[in-house]
């Protein structure tokens, strides 16, 4: 993607579970699928280890756009995390809407080991939605 | 603040071709914390590692940040080096950029180089505050759960049961012994399968250290490496294995038939019957889907012929709790079915059949009698065409996998075909032969020159009968560059492998990972290929990726070998990434208790205050209890908020 200077290029952080979207983005490197390079990564080792303390923390710091990125639900390899960060993301929604954020800025996404082109996609298409967002204003 | 090094890999060019390597030095060697900061060809090498080795000294460092390839790769290998520097391996963390950056932005080198040095100055904040660990250690159950009873779990089972430890062999059907104990003969070497099949069957029925848990399925999972707990559901047979002697009065007065599974639907069996002759349990079984029922007792014409009464119609089934140290997945696979294959007949053809169907004619214990015949007529087939690849290779529609073995095997149908058919004519029609193995090539060769089987180089297009009932085959020479048209009796469709049937089920309950067509993963493609990523769980035969018998035998000798190296440590080390208490902010709430999957958090009263505790040995670090406490009082080791707050920076500022 050639950078076009005039174009806004959001800022994005993105939380990836170890077991399962880390690994995804591990297989899209390995198969030299190309994305757009704004998400920089924070790889834990659940998803339910982001807390909407660090969901706002980034947004306070100027983050344009939030992604977290676990296992399918089932496929949590702590069981049950995924469906905790679930809750968590869709309450947390509702606080920003609250901040003058808006809720889609955050994005939850389920992104198994295997699904390297997936993650791929999804990564551009957050990408190009917070960029259309425009830059974080509150 | 600590003194760090960073060490920048260029992955020969595989990172350097894309990220400005010197650039990311000079940058980051001004970022608070960094004490050093230098780039490498290939850090992992011999030279690389003593590199870092004498820098540590050198330059006093406490903390390691090599900016690489993925922690999968190389975090054990960077930990270790620490470690035997004399620097606590919980110091060195790995900051990917070649997998999630050099590799995935090959065009915008600049924008590259930019994500590369946030990324690494995120694990430089990450490692600015980690604490030196030491791991836990937990002990080990010297048991270990098979579960499959093909060759795969049947020759691991047999292997660490050998080396002393005991073993759960858990098999879904009535019998161990997977399709192995159906096929005739086997490649290259025409062994009967059987034969070689079942004195191993029986050792594992004898051997002491071994318990058979057959026509049952793993439940339910829990705990990890060294440590699990295991609920199998064992169904009921409604026979009493050790009443019955297999006298098999039963099945004479059984009015009910059923299709045979071990012939493959070719022939029929009874509602209560014994799979195969030599089935591990010998015993029957009565299929209650197909019985008429005994609540009330509809027939019970067994029962009443039973002499040793071993018909148990109260029979219930049974929860069996254990626990296990390690666990070995061998559940093999199943054929794509031909109904998928609409140019085909859908299946709906009675003489075209797939290749398990085609071994079952071949075999002496089968419907025939090791006759080929035709299902629709009996009569023996004079023209027989064989087709390749049937839902494999094929991207667009079906698979896009090679299933591997159906050259082998369909190379070994003609030949059979041929010695016992002199007089018909065996057609293959085939992509590419693919017969790489010992002995193989000359196999294939074999079949054509000596047993003079045609091989047409193309794909089969459609398979129809035609006004007179005969079977067509269309297919392309693409050798010869024309259209073929094969009239025929008999279809032996070389059928795609797939994840057994429920594959998928299991694999969630165990949670390990596995490909986007349900075979597992395993840890690293060359260098790890009996173990999964998940600790404690390894990988033996067709559950992996399709095989043939010495590959899946070579493989579960491979896995057995890994449990018992596992069983032969005196206690297992466990990650110390876990959750901390801080007492002094602990409120008490019990707000994170629920909320362990592990059982690992537990309210306790300490001088006269509730506080939450963590078990250090159940707790597996994933961090929710943590990110659900009002109180900040609990933290991950070394994922704790403040490094969060800080790798969140790192990227914002
Ligand atoms: C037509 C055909 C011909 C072949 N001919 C040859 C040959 O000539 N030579 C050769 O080397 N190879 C041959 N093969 C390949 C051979 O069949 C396999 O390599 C071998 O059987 C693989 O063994 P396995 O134990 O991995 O799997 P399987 O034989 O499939 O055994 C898996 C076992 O696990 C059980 N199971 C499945 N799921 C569960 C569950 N959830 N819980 C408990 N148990 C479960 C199944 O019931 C089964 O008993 C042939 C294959 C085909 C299809
Ligand atoms: S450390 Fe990783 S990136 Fe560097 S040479 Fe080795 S494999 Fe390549
Ligand atoms: S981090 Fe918390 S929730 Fe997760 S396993 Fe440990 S104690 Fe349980
Ligand atoms: S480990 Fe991926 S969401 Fe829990």
């Amino acid at each position: 993607m050639a950078k076009i200077s005039n174009i806004f290029e959001p800022r994005i952080v993105c939380f990836f579970c170890k077991w399962c979207t880390s690994a995804g983005a591990d297989l899209a490197g390995t198969s030299r699928m190309q994305y757009l390079p704004n998400g920089i990564p924070i790889c834990v080792m659940c998803s339910s280890r982001v807390d909407p303390e660090h969901v706002l923390w980034a947004f306070k710091r100027g983050a344009d756009g939030v992604f977290i990125g676990g296992c399918h639900p089932g496929d949590c390899h702590y069981q049950s995390g995924n469906y905790k960060t679930r809750r968590r993301v869709f309450l947390l929604k509702q606080v920003l809407k609250d901040f003058g954020i808006e809720p889609e800025r955050l994005r939850l996404e389920w992104i198994s080991a295997s699904e390297g082109k997936r993650f791929t996609q999804v990564m551009d298409e957050f990408i190009e939605e917070v960029r259309s967002l425009g830059k974080l204003k509150v | 603040m600590k003194r760090i090094g960073v060490f920048v890999c260029w992955c020969g060019s595989n990172i350097a071709e894309t990220v400005d390597v010197k650039k990311v030095v000079e940058v980051i060697k001004k970022y608070p914390g960094v004490a050093h900061a230098e780039d490498y060809i290939f850090v992992c090498s011999n030279p690389g590692q003593k590199l870092v080795q004498e820098t540590i000294k050198e330059k006093r460092l406490d903390s390691l940040v090599i900016a690489c390839c993925s922690p999968t790769l190389h975090e054990t290998t960077f930990r270790d080096l620490s470690r035997l520097t004399g620097l606590n391996p919980y110091q060195c963390e790995i900051a990917n950029i070649r997998e999630q950056c050099s590799w995935v932005h090959k065009d915008n080198k600049e924008e590259a180089t930019r994500k590369a040095i946030k990324i690494i100055r995120t694990i430089v904040e990450k490692a600015n505050q980690n604490e030196s660990l030491e791991p836990i250690s937990t002990p080990v159950t010297r048991q270990a759960l098979v579960i499959g009873g093909g060759i795969a779990g049947i020759q691991a089972s047999l292997d660490i049961a050998n080396a002393g430890y005991e073993v759960l062999l858990v098999e879904r059907n009535p019998s161990i012994g997977g399709h192995m104990i159906q096929l005739s003969e086997t490649f290259p070497t025409l062994d009967c399968s059987q034969c070689i099949l079942t004195p191993k069957m029986v050792e594992v029925s004898r051997h002491p250290k071994i318990r058979v848990l057959a026509y049952s399925e793993v439940q339910e999972i829990s705990g990890y490496v060294g440590n699990f707990n295991v609920k199998i559901l064992k169904k009921p047979r409604y026979v009493i294995e050790d009443k019955c002697n297999l006298c098999g009065k039963c099945v004479d007065v059984c009015p009910v038939a059923a299709p045979s599974e071990f012939d493959n639907n070719l022939a029929a069996r009874k509602a209560i019957y014994l799979p195969f002759p030599q089935a591990i349990p010998a015993t029957y079984t009565i299929d209650i889907e197909h019985c008429p029922g005994f609540l009330p007792i509809a027939c019970g014409k067994c029962a009443d012929v039973c002499e040793p009464q071993a018909i148990d119609f109260d029979m219930r089934p049974e929860i069996i709790e254990e626990k296990v140290g390690a666990i070995v997945v061998a559940t093999g696979y199943d054929l794509y079915s031909p109904k998928n294959i609409g140019e085909y007949g859908n299946g709906k053809y009675e003489d075209v059949m797939d290749g398990m169907q085609f071994e079952r004619l071949l075999s002496a214990t089968g419907p025939t009698g090791g006759e080929v015949r035709r299902l629709s007529d009996n009569k023996v087939p004079k023209r027989v065409v064989f087709v390749s690849c049937v839902g494999s290779r094929d991207t667009e529609h079906h698979l896009p996998y090679c299933s591997k073995i159906c050259c082998m095997y369909m190379a070994k149908h003609a030949m059979l075909y041929k010695h016992k058919v002199p007089d018909g004519e065996a057609i293959v029609f085939y992509i590419d032969t693919r017969a790489g193995g010992k002995g193989y090539e000359e196999f294939v060769t074999r079949t054509q020159e000596e047993d003079k089987v045609i091989y047409i180089r193309g794909k089969a297009s459609k398979i129809f009968k035609n006004g007179n009932g005969k079977l067509i085959v269309w297919g392309a020479d693409t050798l010869l560059g024309k259209q073929v048209e094969v009239e025929c009796d008999m279809v032996v469709l070389s059928m795609a492998m797939v994840p057994s049937n429920g594959a998928k089920d299991l694999i969630s309950k165990l949670k390990i990972p596995s490909d986007a067509y349900g075979f597992v993963n395993e840890a690293h493609p060359k260098l790890r290929p009996v173990e999964s990523i998940s600790a404690g769980f390894y990988l033996a035969g067709c559950t992996q990726a399709p095989k043939d018998i010495p590959e899946t035998v070579a493989q579960a000798s491979g896995a057995a070998s890994k449990v018992t190296d596992l069983f032969a440590e005196e206690e297992l080390k466990h990650e110390p990434i876990v959750a901390a208490v801080d007492e002094d902010l602990c409120s008490g709430c019990g707000i994170c208790v629920p909320l362990c999957p592990y059982d690992a958090r537990e309210l306790e009263i300490k001088d006269e205050k509730r506080i939450a505790k963590v078990n250090e040995i159940l707790c597996e670090g994933c961090g929710s209890c943590i990110s659900a406490c009002p109180s900040a009082a609990v933290q991950q080791r070394n994922f704790k908020d403040n490094q969060i707050f800080k790798m969140v920076d790192a990227i914002l500022s």
